[in-house]
């Protein structure tokens, strides 16, 4: 747990992400689905390392697979088994830090489910600019399918397709070639 | 001289749901806020809200002021003037108010307080210059009016307002060169930083803004990293070109008709400045005076609809209204709000709010 190795330490600046908002592996790894549960095909992933008054996740889950919170300022704990990737909570976090990981898209390709805001959205079939947490390109991904609906209110869903060794680093991407 | 029940200044998350509350015990309200719009600073918050069901997490903040102003409007124990500005408030408990060149003098039972802060600015050579705003001003202008401050932007300050106004100008289309922060940490939700941080905008903890340039307008400015004790470190200047700097580095409480009323006031640096003393109704030291939202401490807009919520419940109680249910909304309004101060961020309103007890 991040925040308790630095409460205990006392020292907040031992933090990297308090520092540049950038997640560390270890950071990333404590939420990690298990390679097995990642071999079973669609999961979420969420990435919410900071004790804050919030709990719009928990109640988007309809299989409860965000267990219950006894104080609004829990960090969400997901239990991977119960989880089939339905992608509810993602359109509903207000941090945006909530992806899907389906590991068992295709041979070569995995598939990353987006909560998407900006504009212009791409469009189903487009190739954009693959880009990781710290905000960097890494490679290619393939827009399968875009998800808006009145319903999802402005946080659109966008899956793309990238290859199998990006998936635990693509969180973001950049439609190529626009402004 | 209008007589009303409770008169409410400010129509923001705080004044709005006061309104409501109070009004739905059945007293009789009048909302005065000075803009010609009601929801304040919500009606620019495109983004979506943390917190807890009850305080409408995940919805936006411009839904729910609309909902809210909606609800206000059409309610008829509520009389609202907008465009109104408050001038003073006299010994005899008299409001006065400017509102299309005219001056009118409202006489309340209770007084609800909702002000909300203003923005805070930093001194450094140069500020001045044509292009550097504060952050309200920059989203007055990008979500209310539609119209970009510029091309390239440095925002000062890596709190929530800053990280998240830096989120808008990327949606609205303009570039965000880098968020700088003079604290070692990112002081708003880490979410929100990874958010914008993915999206391109480096965040500079440890930074601070040296000096802006330009002749006519701004040009650039010249960004140096600080020590553990907040000295420039030299040969550490870091040049951005930019057209706008924007400023998000606090708000103050708004609290000059609480002074002119004589209501006792304490300086509480982790509520943001003077703020009034107020007991567990939200009560200030002179009867009948209540405070709701940022003008009793900076917080969030979920904790001053909250506030709102107590505020106006406690005025009209004291007024002889009633309702079945009075003591569970009260409680739960509480309960709400001690959830959301409850954890590590909600640490320093704590240690803000033990202050001012009376």
């Amino acid at each position: 747990m991040p925040e308790v190795r630095f409460l205990f330490l006392g020292r907040e600046e031992f933090n990297v992400l308090a520092r540049t908002g950038v997640p560390t592996a270890e950071d990333i790894a404590e939420v990690m689905p298990s390679k097995e549960r990642l071999a079973k095909g669609a999961v979420a992933m969420i990435e919410c390392f900071q004790k804050i008054p919030c709990d719009p996740c928990y109640h988007s889950c309809k299989r409860q697979a965000i267990q219950p919170f006894a104080d609004i300022n829990d960090r969400p704990r997901l239990d991977h088994d119960k989880c089939n990737g339905c992608a509810m909570c993602l359109s509903r976090c207000p941090g945006l830090a909530i992806f899907i990981i389906d590991q068992t898209y295709s041979a070569d390709k995995a598939l990353i489910k987006i909560p998407y805001e900006y504009l212009p959205l791409p469009a189903e079939g487009h190739v954009v600019d693959a880009v990781n947490r710290a905000g960097q390109t890494v490679g290619e991904a393939q827009v399968v399918k875009v998800q808006s609906s009145e319903k999802l209110e402005g946080t659109n869903i966008v899956w793309l397709a990238v290859p199998h060794h990006l998936a635990m680093e693509v969180r973001h991407f950049k439609v190529k070639e626009v402004r | 001289m209008r007589y009303t029940e409770i008169c409410i200044i400010g129509g923001g998350p705080a004044g709005l749901t006061a309104a409501l509350k109070a009004a739905g015990l059945g007293a009789e309200v009048t909302l005065v806020d000075r803009n010609d719009y009601l929801g304040g600073q919500l009606i620019k918050q495109t983004h979506r809200f943390f917190g807890s069901k009850q305080q409408r997490a995940s919805e936006r903040g411009i839904n729910i002021a609309r909902e809210l102003s909606a609800a206000v409007l059409n309610n008829d124990k509520i009389k609202v003037l907008t465009e109104a500005t408050v001038l003073g408030y006299y010994e005899d408990g008299v409001v006065a108010v400017e509102q299309h060149d005219k001056f009118i003098k409202i006489k309340p039972q209770k007084l609800i307080v909702a002000t909300g802060g203003a923005e805070k600015t930093l001194a450094f050579p140069n500020n001045d210059l044509p292009g550097i705003y504060g952050a309200g001003a920059v989203q007055t202008l990008v979500n209310v009016n539609g119209v970009k401050p510029g091309k390239k932007v440095l925002m000062v300050g890596a709190g929530n307002i800053g990280v998240i106004v830096s989120y808008q100008l990327i949606q609205a289309g303009v570039e965000v060169a880098a968020i700088i922060e003079a604290a070692p940490t990112i002081g708003a939700y880490w979410v929100h930083a990874s958010k914008v941080v993915r999206a391109g905008v480096p965040i500079y903890t440890s930074h601070t803004i040296k000096r802006a340039w330009g002749d006519q307008e701004l040009e650039g400015a010249t960004v140096v990293k600080l020590d553990e004790n907040w000295q420039p470190i030299a040969g550490t200047e870091i040049d951005f070109d930019v057209d706008v700097i924007c400023l998000s580095v606090g708000l103050s409480p708004l609290t000059e008709l609480l002074w002119q009323a004589g209501c006792k006031m304490a300086y509480v640096p982790e509520l943001c400045g003077h703020v009034p003393l107020r007991n567990e109704n939200l009560e200030t030291s002179i009867p009948g005076i209540y405070v709701a939202g940022d003008v009793g401490g900076i917080e969030e807009a979920s904790a001053a609809m909250m506030e709102g919520a107590l505020a106006g419940l406690n005025a009209a109680k004291s007024l002889g209204y009633h309702a079945p249910d009075f003591a569970e909304q009260r409680a739960g309004v509480l309960k709400e709000l001690e959830g959301l101060r409850s954890g590590p961020v909600g640490e320093k309103i704590r240690s803000g709010l033990a202050k001012v007890v009376l």
